[in-house]
């Protein structure tokens, strides 16, 4: 095949992801098969102690917490920014609804976490409230476990779900669904058996995009979780600060991202070949539906096992 | 399965101020092939979406055999429609389209299987069966979503501009094959067309439609020959359409005094009295061009004279711009014979005279 200019073009992705991505990594692979250092870091000699201690009770029972929490999460954003993403489609102010949505990315993160704390905290807002309305005496503790973490993290995430799905339904042909009308479904059967397998694209980014960045979630934990809401992120940050065991820092993010990856690929194969079942013609059309979905799995995988959000 | 008639009574819609339907009222006998026929936005569309279901209208009726559907969903009405864009649902192969509402209804397997079959038949996609619609051509695309909306034996189908995505020559060919389907099965068909030249080919009856109003409603000869308004002779077809005030009315035979033609002898079944003023017209190929003036003793035969601005060639014809004395131009249309009947040839620039029977002119509106 003849080379044009197109190598050149993508040099500086090529550059920014070997220096940015795929050097770190080697850097966390090379790691976890090293011992750990006295404070931090490593020692050059080759082990495989990090891998050995992954395998006990605590890191089971983190990893299923984890597992728990971020399918919780996932789900209900799913269900809230589906009905959203409808919405935006079919509505007439559709730049005025996106800006809305896309308005929270305007404050610092952390700052919006402190925001819940705020409304969510014994002294909060909330509980203000409640005690003015005379509903309740005594504050009542919302922060601090596992429902606060999964409120605060549906709440981050939200937008990611929202924007897919939004941009999913907007393609849609909705003369399809007066179409199932017209030939006796009703308003729900409509939906669920024109709409929803149109969309299927759509709502495997949204889940992508809202699953694996809550899966390697650390922020939201650390400030409104307790004990019982400790997440995989967690666990990395304190084995990297804390015990200072590097290596077993490393193995834990190698685990998540070889677990996550795996994950992504094999869903994104059973869409494709659900959506477009059998027939060589489709081939073509498969690999367009397809793409996007890879795109948004490469996007989404530095979030993984980082804890870095 | 048996045509249902459909009669629209004193239907109005608005959207915002826009109003889509004013007071709207047809009967549509049952199995006719019925057109809705007018520019885009007359409300056409409007009016077969509140049919289907789709839209509601402020007031008015709906009667689908004398019971009037409009409380009823579109999934409860006997009418199925064959959308403008095909609407087949894209993850469902042509099969599963076909098969949809039948499944819906939770029909056995081995019944649908047979009932898809014999539909795909009638619209010859027996062998693309296991085809997603994105691998068929838009003409077979077409007839899948009109197997898809006769599976359901609707008594009434409307077609929403069903030919518009397709190229000329394979219009020509789906209006045929879509005639030959009503013929065979016989329900009612309301079909939705901006192109006149569709309509008259093969509907029984034509309701020509502008800013939300029925302007007229007949057979395509009684819509192309005589037009109730100004607006349905220039959309029909090609016409020379003309003012003036009559000068006499003698039985059915009626002479208008106009300043581009000084009077002009037109036909009307009811003619206003003389002094009225109203609009005339004649159709292009009604009129005849030659060199000489027409040696003929014949009464109610008009007669002007005038020059050839523009001939345009089209094989079959040609179509003959004439500037008349009075400064009017008129389009004439001569069709091409064999060598026998063709004639002297008419250049650019040449005198010609052109005459046209009163019988083929007709008394169009009253102006007020």
């Amino acid at each position: 095949m003849k080379r044009g200019p197109g190598g050149l073009y993508a040099t500086p992705a090529i550059v920014w992801l070997t220096v940015f991505f795929i050097a770190p990594l080697f850097i966390i692979v090379l790691y976890s098969f090293l011992r750990p250092g006295l404070r931090g870091g490593v020692e050059w000699s080759l082990t495989f102690d990090a891998y050995r201690a992954i395998a006990n009770p605590t890191f089971a029972k983190v990893t299923l917490n984890t597992i728990v929490v971020a399918l919780g999460a996932t789900l209900v954003t799913l269900l809230i920014a589906l009905p959203c993403g409808y919405y935006m489609a079919r509505s007439k102010n559709q730049t005025l609804l996106l800006l809305l949505v896309i308005i929270p990315f305007w404050t610092n993160f952390l700052i919006r976490i402190y925001a819940w704390i705020a409304i969510l905290g014994n002294e909060g807002f909330l509980n203000d409230m409640l005690q003015a309305l005379g509903l309740t005496n005594d504050s009542i503790r919302f922060l601090y476990n596992r429902w606060a973490v999964a409120l605060v993290l549906v709440y981050t995430y939200l937008p990611y779900a929202i924007l897919p799905l939004f941009s999913t339904i907007d393609k849609f042909d909705f003369s399809l669904l007066e179409a199932a009308r017209d030939l006796g479904a009703s308003k729900f059967g409509a939906i669920r058996r024109v709409l929803m397998p149109n969309i299927k694209g759509g709502v495997l980014t949204a889940f992508l995009f809202t699953f694996i960045p809550i899966f390697g979630a650390y922020a939201v934990p650390l400030l409104v979780g307790g004990t019982e809401s400790y997440m995989l992120g967690n666990l990395i940050a304190d084995e990297l600060t804390k015990s200072r065991n590097w290596p077993l820092a490393s193995a834990i993010s190698l685990v998540i991202t070889l677990v996550t990856t795996i994950g992504v690929m094999l869903l994104v194969r059973a869409n494709g070949a659900n959506v477009l079942g059998g027939g060589k013609e489709a081939s073509e059309a498969k690999a367009e539906q397809s793409a996007p979905l890879l795109n948004a799995s490469l996007v989404a995988l530095p979030h993984s096992g980082g804890g870095a959000s | 399965m048996i045509g249902s008639d459909v009669v629209i009574e004193n239907v109005s819609k608005s959207f915002g101020d826009f109003a889509a339907l004013n007071d709207v009222s047809i009967g549509i006998k049952k199995g006719e092939f019925f057109s809705l026929l007018g520019p885009s936005g007359c409300g056409k569309t409007t009016l077969l979406r509140i049919i289907a279901g789709f839209e509601q209208p402020e007031s008015g009726t709906v009667l689908l055999d004398g019971k009037d559907v409009l409380p009823l969903p579109p999934d409860g009405r006997k009418a199925n429609t064959v959308f403008q864009n095909y609407a087949l649902f894209p993850h469902l192969t042509v099969f599963e389209n076909v098969a949809f509402s039948l499944r819906l209804k939770k029909q056995p397997e081995a019944a649908v299987r047979e009932r898809v079959n014999e539909y795909l038949r009638l619209v010859e996609l027996q062998t693309h069966g296991s085809k997603k619609p994105a691998q068929l051509s838009g003409g077979q695309k077409q007839r899948v979503a009109i197997a898809r909306a006769l599976i359901n034996e609707p008594s009434v189908l409307l077609l929403d501009e069903p030919l518009s995505a397709l190229d000329a020559k394979l219009r020509q060919h789906m209006l045929i094959e879509l005639d030959a389907i009503h013929d065979k099965i016989g329900i009612t068909f309301i079909y939705v067309t901006h192109d006149q030249q569709e309509a008259l080919s093969v509907s029984d009856r034509i309701a020509v439609m502008n800013a939300g109003k029925v302007l007229q409603v007949g057979t395509p000869q009684e819509i192309y020959e005589a037009p109730a308004t100004d607006f349905v002779a220039k959309f029909i077809g090609e016409t020379n359409l003309y003012e003036g005030s009559i000068l006499s009315v003698n039985g059915e035979l009626v002479t208008i005094e106009s300043a581009e033609f000084g009077s002009v002898q037109v036909t009307d079944t009811d003619p206003p009295p003389s002094g009225t003023r109203v609009s005339w017209t004649v159709r292009p190929e009604k009129i005849r061009i030659g060199p000489d003036k027409p040696s003929t003793s014949r009464n109610a035969l008009n007669l002007i004279q005038g020059r050839v601005d523009e001939p345009i060639y089209s094989g079959f014809q040609t179509k003959f711009y004439v500037k008349t004395a009075g400064g009017a131009t008129l389009k004439v249309i001569k069709q091409h014979a064999d060598w026998s009947d063709e004639g002297p040839e008419i250049a650019w620039k040449d005198e010609v005279w052109l005459s046209f029977s009163a019988e083929d002119a007709f008394l169009v509106e009253v102006k007020g």
